[in-house]
């Protein structure tokens, strides 16, 4: 996907003044939270769990190629393809020439956010494939041509009212429908259709099992299910840090991602697959690829963001931050929006070109108090900052004022002296009042509320005038 | 500088900057605290700032020469303790400003393990009794600085719960975020408005007539767009009703009412 366009100001700008939007946001808040602390309150096990998760992740990002080569050759071994892909350039590629080798004609998606990092759609559409996202939230996306604004809810920013828009605009000759069982229903008819129709089935991989070579996907839909069983090709695109070792890792992690980001027990679909159709399967796809996408991420690696490589894309980062929460998922511009977009996007897209977002944040600490494999977002937000300060990003006034604030403050006397002055040129211009309305210079926090004015004298200096601890 | 005596272990208090100018009964209110927990408190006079504004903007360097400013000036106590989650996070974070530097990393290590945010303190580390009276039915807003990296939770609302004539009303979301976030609030004004505004509505939702909170960044920050809202709930710091300093006019409030 293309990075959005205008800037996080005008973007959050946008979507705070969006009623739909805010509406949505209001919707979705407390349900996410609320669900997610009610079912992790019922497994005395969760933190534990997380803490083994994180192990076993550190663990195989210590060794990583190993555990792809190990991956790759079970895959090979049971007649699936791997394909490495360096960049995004290369991912596209690849799955080109995979659905031209296929002689395909219709591509059914299941959610996959790697080929929304790829850029995928757009490519296949300008081949002339006919090319349908079939998670209802994708699907409502892709009717409406915008980007996903959630990584496990991509159109969590819609009301009800404007997906019975959509359907009734997209799909000719049925009735409008405005119930949200009546629009699921809706989709489920229409996609069904396209299924039967479809030639090459693309998947995300949730995790990938090196001991068995399968690739496991978590659905609540079923769409990912019937994506890679009827079609006749099966893609799963992956990054290349989604591999585990064992089947019983993956139990650690299947019982954390639920729980992380809806706050189920389990989705309503683990599906397992290893493979294409052997002789004898009832069904299945005839040929198997994996293609796992590296664009960046083995530079992470070896540097001071690895920690973010453990990130399971369970969404509960930004379901749990109050900006988010505040502006939803396109203000942040791309495809991982967020806490953890926040590290990502910049990391991915450039430090310059993406300098709102780690900046965009109160580190509150929320999202890494409640990231399943104990990810220290806010600590990681604050190392980008200081990357971008290292890259000499922040903006040449900040740097003025932060450089002159920085030398008086080793300056005692002159520190004291004019904390003394602002506290009564404040207290003069306050009067009796306790609060300032308006302040210049101060504009951006005075738009918004009054400043309340110093009580007195500052603490040192009363402290001082009455002798100290008598 | 005479050694500690053990019984009254001698407290260096950090004067925060915004307590500093904008607060100062939340100043005496910790130092009556303090001395009512049997400490001797001390306010040295050369301190600056903690180098919160400096860390949290990603400028190591200039948050590193504020550290070890505060080191020299703090180390000698005892205890460093301060009305202010999010300050005393930062001194506990000092440590990894010196991850290159062993003998400041020692000395950042030494003063971190005995910095205290003062509610924390008065319960965690020091027993006492209190002795105040409020009338008022009050919500609490956990700061997230103090909750999350230094477990703030149970502290002020055990100290709280011994205030006669004080009901407390918990909100929904009081651990959200109000928006502050230091320079956050002057960066994304428009976002932090609609964060506080989330915020003074649970308040309000709580029924609440005072609002009450351990950081005073979020304090002002709340208690400012309460006021422009023409709500009249009275915004105090925990410590001032704690040290029954609740005479005089509230966080943001008219003088003389």
């Amino acid at each position: 996907m293309k990075p959005l366009r205008g800037t996080f100001d005008s973007r959050s700008a946008k979507a705070l003044g969006d009623p739909s939007l805010q509406k949505a946001l209001r919707n979705f808040k407390p349900l996410f939270v609320a669900k997610r602390a009610a079912a992790v309150a019922e497994l005395p096990d969760f933190e534990r769990l997380r803490d083994t998760a994180a192990a076993i992740k550190d663990a195989v990002l210590s060794e990583l190629d190993v555990w792809l080569e190990r991956y790759a050759d079970k895959v090979e071994s049971l007649g699936g393809k791997v394909h490495f892909a360096r960049d995004a350039a290369e991912a596209r590629e690849i799955i080109r020439e995979i659905c031209r080798k296929a002689g395909a004609r219709t591509v059914c998606k299941g959610k996959s956010m790697v080929s929304e990092e790829i850029g995928l759609n757009e490519v296949l559409e300008e081949d002339g494939y006919r090319v349908v996202e079939t998670d209802l939230g994708e699907y409502i996306i892709q009717l409406a041509k915008e980007p996903p604004s959630h990584i496990i809810a991509p159109a969590i920013h819609k009301t009800r009212e404007q997906v019975a828009d959509l359907f009734e605009k997209n799909h000719p000759g049925r009735p409008r429908e405005e119930s949200v069982a009546g629009l699921v229903n809706e989709a489920r008819h229409v996609l069904r259709e396209r299924f039967f129709e479809s030639d090459v089935g693309i998947t995300g991989g949730n995790f990938l099992i090196a001991e068995t070579g399968t690739s496991v996907i978590v659905t609540n839909e079923g769409n990912g299910d019937l994506t890679q069983t009827l079609s006749r090709v099966h893609v799963v695109t992956s990054g290349i840090e989604r591999v585990l070792p064992t089947l019983d890792d993956l139990s650690v992690f299947l019982r954390l991602l639920a729980r992380s980001a809806t706050g189920q027990d389990t989705e309503c679909y683990t599906t397992l697959s290893s493979g294409p159709k052997r002789p004898g399967d009832p069904d299945g796809p005839e040929e198997y690829h994996v293609v796992l996408v590296d664009n960046g991420r083995s530079k992470m690696l070896s540097g001071r963001f690895r920690d973010m490589l453990r990130c399971i894309r369970c969404g509960a980062c930004m379901n749990h931050c109050p900006v988010y929460g505040a502006v939803g998922g396109h203000a942040y511009g791309w495809v991982y929006p967020g806490p953890m977009g926040s590290i990502l996007t910049p990391l991915f897209n450039g430090l310059a070109e993406n300098y709102d977002l780690p900046n965009a944040c109160t580190l509150n600490g929320r999202c890494q108090a409640v990231c399943p494999v104990r990810i220290p977002l806010t600590e990681l937000i604050r190392t980008m900052r200081n990357e971008q300060v290292k890259a000499g990003l922040m903006p040449a006034s900040q740097r003025r004022m932060m450089a002159a604030w920085g030398w008086v403050a080793r300056q005692p006397g002159l520190y004291r002296a004019l904390e003394r002055l602002g506290s009564r040129m404040l207290r003069l211009r306050a009067g009796r009042s306790g609060a300032l309305s308006s302040l210049p210079g101060a504009g951006a926090w005075t738009e918004a509320r009054d400043l309340p004015a110093p009580q007195g004298p500052t603490f040192i200096d009363q402290w001082n005038a009455r002798g100290g601890d008598q | 500088m005479s050694h500690s005596n053990r019984a009254e272990p001698r407290v260096g208090l950090m004067a925060t900057c915004l307590m500093n100018v904008f607060r100062p009964n939340i100043g005496f209110s910790a130092a009556d605290l303090l001395r009512a927990a049997g400490c001797r408190v001390e306010v040295p006079n050369d301190q600056t700032c903690c180098g919160q504004p400096a860390y949290s903007a990603g400028d190591d360097d200039a948050a590193r020469a504020m550290a070890r400013q505060l080191i020299e000036q703090f180390e000698a106590f005892d205890y460093l303790v301060s009305p202010s989650g999010s300050c005393i996070g930062t001194v506990r974070k000092y440590p990894q400003l010196f991850a290159d530097d062993d003998a400041w990393r020692a000395r950042a290590e030494a003063l971190a393990a005995k910095a205290y945010e003062l509610l924390s303190f008065l319960v965690d580390v020091r027993r006492i009794a209190i002795d105040a009276r409020y009338q008022g039915k009050a919500t609490y807003h956990d700061s997230c600085s103090g909750l999350r990296q230094l477990g703030v939770k149970r502290q002020p609302r055990e100290l709280l719960s011994q205030v006669e004539g004080l009901e407390i009303a918990e909100m929904d979301d009081a651990e959200v975020c109000c928006g502050f976030g230091g320079s956050f609030c002057v960066k994304y004004p428009k976002i932090s408005e609609k964060m506080v505004d989330d915020k003074l509505k649970s308040i309000a939702a709580s029924g609440a007539d005072t609002l009450l909170g351990g950081d005073l960044g979020c304090l002002m920050n709340i208690a400012g767009r309460l006021r422009r809202s023409g709500a009249k709930v009275r915004v105090w710091h925990t410590a001032e009703v704690l040290a029954g300093r609740t005479d005089g006019a509230a966080i943001g409030e008219e003088e003389a009412r």
